[in-house]
């Protein structure tokens, strides 16, 4: 049987501009996604795509072979094959577990410590395993990723200093406009980013939300959270003339806005200033925007620039997460090794003949017997647990077993609990 | 020693403690923009109030020397001009609060005031047709106008900056320095209203002295049409902020432009 790894592909905010990323994003969603993945005959794979990355994470047995298919999955034709090692990054086994606990523990986030990432790790994860895409390695690897995310939220500061990419909005939107308390927003799209970004504002004391979506039942049930009101996407250019701040996060792969539908809305707003944020990727809003006099455009790249500037407090914090991940990728390592046959079968002795051990001698240490009795007491115990033990081993070493199903490995460490007690492993 | 030579010798070193002071006050504004830390602030401000009474005294003691109101040459307009800014700061300060607005003031009025050092500061006795009352109203009223627009000539910079940085996203120095838009935006319209409100005070009494003095309400010599030109391009601004909405970066490039042709007609005008 030949090993298992995992390999990771995937484009960031780092490493890829937006223009780009925008062509990688999944518009048509996980479900389609994964179905096509499914043709690539990889053994378990997951998709994560948000608006600052796209990754792939899969297992195969031949890295060098299975590499460039994935990366012309996640490309496709959107971009030139030449430009491919340019824009995306390539892990394997140990490099690819340790970046993933990154990115489940917001370290590799445009903002530092943001929790939204998480929830997006095990919102893709819900998909993959829905649809039967995920196996023993991967479930147990995500599973880790949110524990790792978990511990390094608890054990370090960089949650509670993290500012996310809507208080960064926020702070612009004070610069511009001061006081906040008669400002009006319209949120257009009615997703996470939006909802959070809403939060904030209103946090901010803004006097109304109006939210403008395709489908308008989410609007209403939207806008009733916040008690501000809905209104279709037919309605923008009159909401235009009164709001102040504009959030936008449709997944539209069309501009939504152009500066020339704009331009003419801001006479009739004596040209009082507009700020628009635009959160969505691909771009809602026309980047010629910003040319306009008086109407500021913000879209997530730019506004990575302000949260630039209190990223050095959480840079010491980061460091101690970085430590966690380290620590975290190498149990996983030490955890995968053991996922073969003979690792297996030894720990499972070792476990059975310590449990034999420390009984016998618990219970001869009470007894007055003569030293053959003890020997034949001793034998008895040993027989048993040899008895016991004969056909989980005889199972570990059948033929569905030598096939390299891990599954049935991972089974058997989990029924006699070799995860967590053999010191010595 | 006559009493008139001490007073003399007094009102030269009060001009050097007021230059000495504003320098001071000014170099405390710069280390505080600098460094953001808020004794500095403080202290910066006690200098300025110092130099803005020092400043009083110099001309409270020029006007024991000279006889008139110091307001007819170009050392004695330019002073009186700092004067009005200072003065109009400190009046503005009272209400609100427009964060790192003091540094850009103290430049200003530093610069006003090395600019009325530079010209001679002799006395030169006055016409004795324009000897009157009107004068000192007049000269007075138009000058704190003109500290008004200065102001809103700082904050206007202060917006150009900021708003520079917004536009072009990367935020530097500034972004965290400089006040939000609308504040700066408001803080322009206040002063131009207020600026504004003076200019026209000063246009009517100094029809009124022209009247007195020359017999005729309105001359077309260069200093009315110079004026007269002034008042227009702030009645054109007042007029557009308040009923089309020209603010923002237009409002604040028409505040700034406006001041600089205040400052040329000034020194073309009284020299």
């Amino acid at each position: 049987m030949s090993k298992k790894h995992i390999s990771l592909i995937g484009v960031n905010h780092k490493s890829t501009p937006l223009e780009v990323r925008e062509k990688v994003a999944l518009t048509s969603g996980y479900e389609e996604t994964l179905n096509r993945l499914r043709d690539e005959e990889a053994h378990e794979y997951y998709v994560l795509s948000t608006c600052n990355r796209v990754e792939l994470i899969w297992v195969s047995e031949d890295t060098a072979e299975s590499t460039p298919r994935m990366l012309r999955f996640l490309f496709g034709d959107a971009v030139d094959s030449a430009e491919w090692d340019g824009y995306s990054y390539i892990y394997h086994d140990r490099d690819a577990v340790a970046h993933l606990f990154k990115v489940s523990a917001s370290l590799d986030s445009l903002v530092v410590g943001e929790a939204q990432i998480l929830g997006q790790i095990k919102e893709a994860y819900r998909y993959a395993s829905q649809y039967g895409c995920t196996g023993p390695l991967l479930n147990k690897l995500l599973h880790k990723s949110f524990s790792v995310a978990k511990r390094v939220r608890s054990e370090t500061g960089i949650g509670s200093a993290a500012v996310s990419i809507s208080s960064a909005a926020v702070e612009l939107a004070r610069k511009i406009f001061g006081n906040l308390g008669d400002k009006k927003v319209l949120l257009i799209g009615a997703g996470e980013m939006a909802e959070l970004a809403a939060e904030h504002l209103l946090g901010q004391g803004v006097e109304g939300i109006t939210v403008a979506n395709r489908t308008l039942s989410r609007a209403v049930a939207l806008a009733k959270r916040f008690n501000g009101s809905a209104c279709s996407l037919e309605e923008l250019a009159e909401q235009i003339e009164t709001v102040d701040i504009i959030v936008s996060s449709t997944g539209s792969s069309e501009l939504i806005l152009r500066s020339d539908d704009v331009r003419p809305l801001m006479k009739v707003r004596k040209n009082r200033p507009l700020f628009f944020i635009d959160i969505a990727v691909p771009r809602d809003l026309d980047p010629e925007l910003n040319e306009i006099e008086n109407v500021f455009l913000y879209d997530i790249d730019d506004l990575s620039q302000v949260v630039q500037m209190n990223r050095s407090e959480r840079e010491k914090e980061a460091v101690k997460a970085e430590r966690i991940v380290e620590e975290e990728t190498l149990k996983f390592a030490q955890w995968q090794d053991g996922l073969t046959i003979t690792p297996t079968i030894s720990a499972l002795r070792k476990k059975a003949d310590r449990i034999c051990i420390s009984e016998v001698s618990r219970t001869l240490a009470r007894m007055n017997l003569s030293d053959s009795e003890r020997q034949k007491v001793e034998k008895l115990a040993q027989s048993i647990t040899a008895k016991m033990l004969h056909d989980p081993l005889q199972f570990l070493k059948s033929e569905s077993c030598r096939k390299g199903d891990d599954s049935k490995i991972d089974m058997v460490r989990t029924v006699f609990g070799l995860e967590n007690d053999d010191p010595d492993n | 020693m006559t009493q008139e030579t001490l007073i003399q010798e007094i009102n030269y070193l009060l001009f050097l403690a007021v230059l000495t002071v504003t320098l001071l006050s000014c170099a405390a504004y710069l280390v505080f923009f600098l460094s953001q830390k808020k004794p500095i602030r403080r202290w910066a401000r006690f200098l300025l109030i110092g130099s803005w009474i020092l400043q009083s005294g110099y001309i409270v003691t020029r006007y024991m020397t000279v006889g008139s109101t110091p307001i007819t040459t170009y050392h004695e307009a330019v002073f009186f001009f700092a004067w009005a800014t200072t003065s109009a700061y400190l009046s503005f300060r009272w209400r609100y609060t427009v964060r790192n607005f003091g540094t850009f003031v103290s430049m200003l009025v530093l610069g006003l005031l090395i600019g009325s050092s530079l010209a001679s500061r002799d006395i030169i006795p006055l016409e004795p047709a324009l000897q009157s009352l009107w004068l000192p109203v007049h000269a007075g009223i138009s000058l704190i106008a003109y500290g008004f627009l200065g102001l809103a000539f700082c904050g206007g910079l202060m917006y150009l900056l900021q708003e520079r940085e917004l536009k072009s996203r990367k935020l530097g120095y500034f972004f965290s320095r400089l006040p939000s838009l609308e504040a700066l935006d408001q803080l322009n319209s206040h002063c131009l209203a207020v600026g504004f409100a003076f200019l026209t005070l000063g246009m009517v009494t100094g029809i009124f002295w022209s009247k007195q003095a020359w017999g005729t309400y309105w001359r077309w010599n260069p200093k009315e049409v110079c004026s007269l030109i002034i008042w227009c391009i702030y009645l054109v601004q007042i007029h557009q902020r308040f009923t089309v909405g020209w603010r923002g970066r237009r409002g604040a490039q028409m505040i700034v432009g406006g001041f600089v042709v205040v400052l040329i007609t000034l020194w073309l005008v009284i020299t």
